[in-house]
């Protein structure tokens, strides 16, 4: 590797480009978060749910998202799902960042997937027992899984779903391939520009590292401060 | 969306192959099982290390499970581009820095199945085997490893299916997998993005769910035997 030179891609424009790209990253990780969890909550409990429609409903979202690609779903929401909307919508969209619009589309129903299933595993960890010891001693349901199950099972959902979100701020990078100027996209942008390409993948993969190792320490400090206890 | 798979169902099969490179369904299967047989014993070195008992050769390899795990694959794939025609000397073609960068990543998390693997087999099993006079390498050999490697085969089909998927990121260095073809056939219509992904999403649903289901009948059996 002759003369390594961050400097060279580190000067203001480059760096302006950069940091963008790297905001735009954590942006697109932060709405899909927000959206896919509720999402996800509501997937798992239509899968636990005793009625036959809801848990036909969430298995085939789950199976759906999760064994279709990422890429192969972004491209599905950037070309094919505009021309299914309605006109005003269709322009609406193209006036409006489609192609973040459509990032977060698709990041969201990918993660909710996975999501899904760590939640709904963490509530089958629960022994039923501890659901009927709760009824027998006079709790309502609500008050049964709100006091006795969903403590327990908390415990057992946070650390999976740190561990998606992980995977969630490394596929961001994904959305590149629709034009979403996230920080993989600046990458491919300071490169050209520059013609460095070691030096600009170096930085951008210690951010990428940065905020996953701090992902990581987040998982690790929730499995010391609150360890799944045997019942 | 039948007629498209009607006059398109060659090439989504195998590219342009025989008049020009394979490609295709047929290349994306390839490419990942070719992947994930490399993949394999690089995991179970990397694995064997990160339960090394020896520190020079357990902290270097555990720092670089997590740079790994913690980097995205595309990054990988990158890097593969930039460094492999330094490394080789002359330019690599898209399918040999896919399979470098796809061996690399994927070596990173066997390692994290292998590690678990050993780990879930009880102490026991090793203490018996060392007091019975065979040394480290035999017990890891004869007894620890074809224990483990019970437990970990859901987790390696699974772990199939994920690099299914990943071979998908081949279409952003235009190597001619499955979803570049499909893009291809998109450019050529213009008209019919629907139908041409919709086609695209389903041969992958197909594929991997198939494969995730034969997962999950090995998990059930797994513990049915074990109990």
């Amino acid at each position: 590797m002759p003369n390594f030179d961050l400097a060279a891609v580190l000067t203001d424009e480059f760096r302006g480009w950069l940091l963008d790209g790297f905001l735009l990253s954590i942006e697109l990780t932060a709405i899909t978060w927000l959206i896919a969890l509720p999402l996800a909550t509501f997937i798992a409990l239509c899968r636990l749910s005793s009625v036959r429609v809801a848990r036909g409903l969430g298995f085939a979202l789950v199976e759906g998202f999760r064994n279709i690609p990422l890429l192969v779903q972004l491209l599905f929401w950037y070309f094919a799902v505009p021309e299914l909307l309605p006109e005003a919508l269709r322009s609406w969209l193209y006036e409006h960042d489609a192609e973040i619009v459509c990032a977060v589309a698709g990041l969201t129903f990918y993660t909710a997937a996975f999501m899904a299933e760590d939640i709904r595993s963490g509530i089958r960890a629960v022994p039923v027992t501890q659901l009927e010891a709760a009824r027998a001693l006079g709790f309502s349901f609500l008050a049964s899984m709100r006091r006795i199950v969903l403590p327990q099972a908390v415990r057992i959902i946070v650390p999976p779903l740190i561990s998606q979100t992980l995977n969630l701020w490394k596929n961001t990078s994904i959305a590149t391939v629709i034009g979403t100027a996230e920080l993989m996209y600046q990458a491919q942008r300071v490169e050209t520009a520059s013609f460095r390409g070691v030096e600009t993948f170096t930085v951008v993969t210690l951010a990428y590292l940065a905020v996953s190792l701090l992902i990581t320490a987040l998982s690790v400090w929730f499995q010391r401060r609150f360890p799944v206890r045997a019942s | 969306m039948i007629d498209i798979i009607d006059t398109y169902w060659l090439y989504f099969l195998v590219g342009q192959y025989p008049d020009g490179p394979l490609g295709g369904l047929v290349l994306t299967l390839l490419l990942g099982f070719t992947a994930v047989v490399l993949a394999l014993p690089l995991g179970v070195l990397l694995g064997l290390a990160r339960v090394s008992v020896r520190r020079w050769l357990r902290w270097p390899v555990t720092a670089l499970v997590y740079v790994v795990r913690g980097t995205p694959l595309l990054m990988v794939v990158f890097w593969a581009y930039f460094f492999l025609p330094s490394v080789t000397g002359h330019k690599t073609n898209q399918f040999t820095t896919m399979l470098a960068a796809l061996v690399f990543f994927n070596g990173a998390y066997l390692a994290e199945i292998v590690r678990a693997g050993i780990q879930g087999i009880a102490k026991g099993q090793m203490e018996c085997a060392r007091s019975l006079g065979l040394n480290y390498t035999q017990a890891m050999r004869y007894i620890i490893l074809p224990q483990a490697a019970r437990n970990m085969l859901p987790s390696l089909v699974n772990q199939f299916v994920t690099t299914i998927k990943e071979t998908s990121l081949g279409y952003i260095i235009g190597l001619a997998e499955l979803s570049f073809v499909a893009s291809q056939i998109n450019t050529q219509l213009l008209t019919r993005p629907v139908a041409v992904f919709g086609t695209l999403a389903l041969a992958y649903f197909i594929l991997c769910l198939g494969l995730s289901r034969i997962a999950y009948y090995l998990e059930v059996r797994r513990s049915r035997v074990a109990t």
